[in-house]
């Protein structure tokens, strides 16, 4: 498939979950050709970076669902502070444990599981549907633990990028980290990868082969593609190309020049403004 | 060898906070705490465990000595074997404190970070905070989105607070916040100024311990050459 075939299949009003960690390994290429589309009033679930700050720049992502928006290096996601601080975006902020267990419900199945995080915190008042359970097993004090009961955040689509798969959906990360790219998959109606590259066989340490082909519905080769987020082994963060997001995300004609420089054309335009 | 300055001894102070952990996961915020983490360990808690930041546990000398993603950090922290000094752009009496947005939540003045782990952190193992400018603004009476949650919102354990003035604990039958020591130069009335609430004050208020020799050559030498700890105070 292609990024824009990828792109085709989504439909305004989803929940879109984004795999990676802040400015980390980051379907961007997808995220981009989400920019071309006329896809609007998505919700995304994110351990949020640029991912998120584009779809917000762009006016698509109407709600997110996240613990953080950051571009690691630089510590807040420009895009994201500015919609939060003009009230244009709905939030639903929770405990970055609470998104990992909303995940492994949804992979699993079940309605919500059992967690800690959350308890006495504001994350409990800004998100009044969030609900607390007992344990109907028996505790020290013999009271019954009261638990967060974390629904399960089920996605209509997950995005998430790979250093290898093969055409089948079979996927391979190389770096150190593979985040949730798995829960994202599992939780999804539809899961699509893209990847640095699709090779006819896939080989490495088989704790590497994150995604297998049952959890996948789509492949595309975008070599680059997680640029200006990390892809390691393959290339690392690109701190300039991110500065220089951050500086043009703080001045709307900045921004405009910047839009109009790297992200109104293709893939391939992209890949070749960015030199 | 020179006098101790007082980011030196922030380190110290911030390093004391893990005193007696043990093998537990050392998460500091800030480069402040890092250094302090590095120094306990290098002095009176080697057992302690720290990531490159990434996803490996790296020894004292650097060397990859364990596997650490996201979800194993998150399991760690479940499992209460951890022990984060974090920021904190708000603190109350109680210790909730606020790293996600000042003002009306809906839409604020200043969005933040965002929760973070804090909410999780501060319900499952010990936290500490490091608070690199100490004022009213921080030290508020009214924490604007509660993240991590205090004495009075069921925290497992505060352990301290280091600033640029002092060393801050809850040993206090309310468990409300006190002024366990100042920093040497520091003034008893400096900190209360510096503070926007009623903070609880022993009769007598120790200095903060000086760095040994021993660690003043360690933070010199081997953590921090360059000396950036100068520039992450207020």
């Amino acid at each position: 498939m292609t990024p824009d075939e990828i792109v085709a299949e989504l439909r305004d009003g989803m929940t879109i979950g984004i795999g990676g960690w802040g400015s980390r390994r980051k379907p961007m290429a997808l995220v981009r050709a989400i920019l071309r589309s006329p896809l609007r009033n998505l919700t995304v679930v994110s351990y949020a970076g640029p991912d998120v700050g584009l779809l917000v720049a762009s006016g698509q992502a109407t709600r997110v669902v996240t613990g953080f928006a950051s571009l690691d290096s630089i510590a807040l996601e420009p895009h994201f502070r500015r919609a939060r601080q003009a009230g244009t975006i709905e939030l639903t902020e929770l405990d970055e444990g609470m998104l990992h267990w909303g995940l492994l419900a949804a992979a699993h199945r079940l309605p919500f599981l059992p967690i800690r995080a959350g308890l006495g915190s504001g994350v409990l008042e800004v998100n009044p549907e969030l609900r607390t359970v007992r344990s109907p097993y028996p505790d020290p004090y013999g009271l019954g633990e009261e638990l967060v009961a974390m629904p399960a955040l089920r996605l209509d689509a997950a995005l998430v990028h790979m250093n290898r798969a093969d055409a089948g959906g079979n996927g391979q990360y190389l770096g150190p980290d593979p985040y949730f790219d798995d829960l994202f998959c599992l939780a999804a109606g539809r899961a699509y990868v893209s990847c640095e590259r699709v090779v006819a066989a896939l080989d490495g340490p088989p704790q590497t082969l994150l995604l297998n082909r049952g959890m996948v519905h789509g492949v595309t080769q975008t070599p680059n593609g997680a640029h200006f987020t990390s892809c390691v082994p393959d290339y690392g963060r690109d701190e300039a190309f991110q500065a220089r997001y951050a500086a043009a995300a703080a001045d709307p004609a900045a921004w405009e020049e910047f839009r109009a420089r790297y992200l109104d054309g293709d893939e391939a335009a992209y890949q070749e403004a960015i030199g | 060898m020179s006098e101790p300055t007082r980011a030196e001894v922030c380190v110290v102070a911030c390093a004391e906070a893990w005193r007696g952990d043990g093998a537990i996961l050392a998460s500091p915020m800030g480069l402040i705490p890092s250094l302090g983490a590095r120094l306990a360990r290098l002095t009176f808690a080697p057992d302690l465990l720290l990531t490159d930041g990434e996803a490996y546990l790296v020894d004292a000398a650097g060397g990859i000595e364990g596997w650490l993603p996201y979800a194993k950090v998150f399991t760690m922290l479940a499992a209460g074997r951890r022990h984060v000094m974090m920021g904190a752009a708000q603190i109350d009496r109680h210790g909730n404190q606020n790293i996600s947005a000042i003002g009306d939540w809906k839409r604020p003045k200043a969005q933040l970070l965002g929760v973070r782990g804090a909410p999780g952190n501060t319900v499952n193992h010990p936290v500490s905070y490091w608070i690199p400018r100490h004022s009213p603004r921080v030290f508020a009476g009214h924490v604007d989105m509660v993240c991590g949650v205090g004495y009075d919102r069921g925290v497992r354990e505060l352990r301290v607070v280091v600033t640029d003035l002092a060393v801050l604990d809850f040993g206090t039958p309310e468990r409300v916040m006190r002024l366990r020591s100042v920093h040497p130069g520091v003034e008893v009335a400096d900190v209360l100024a510096a503070t926007g609430f009623p903070l609880a004050v022993p009769d007598q208020v120790p200095v903060t311990r000086l760095p040994t020799g021993e660690e003043l050559g360690l933070i010199r030498t081997r953590l921090d050459p360059a000396g950036a700890r100068e520039r992450e105070l207020g």
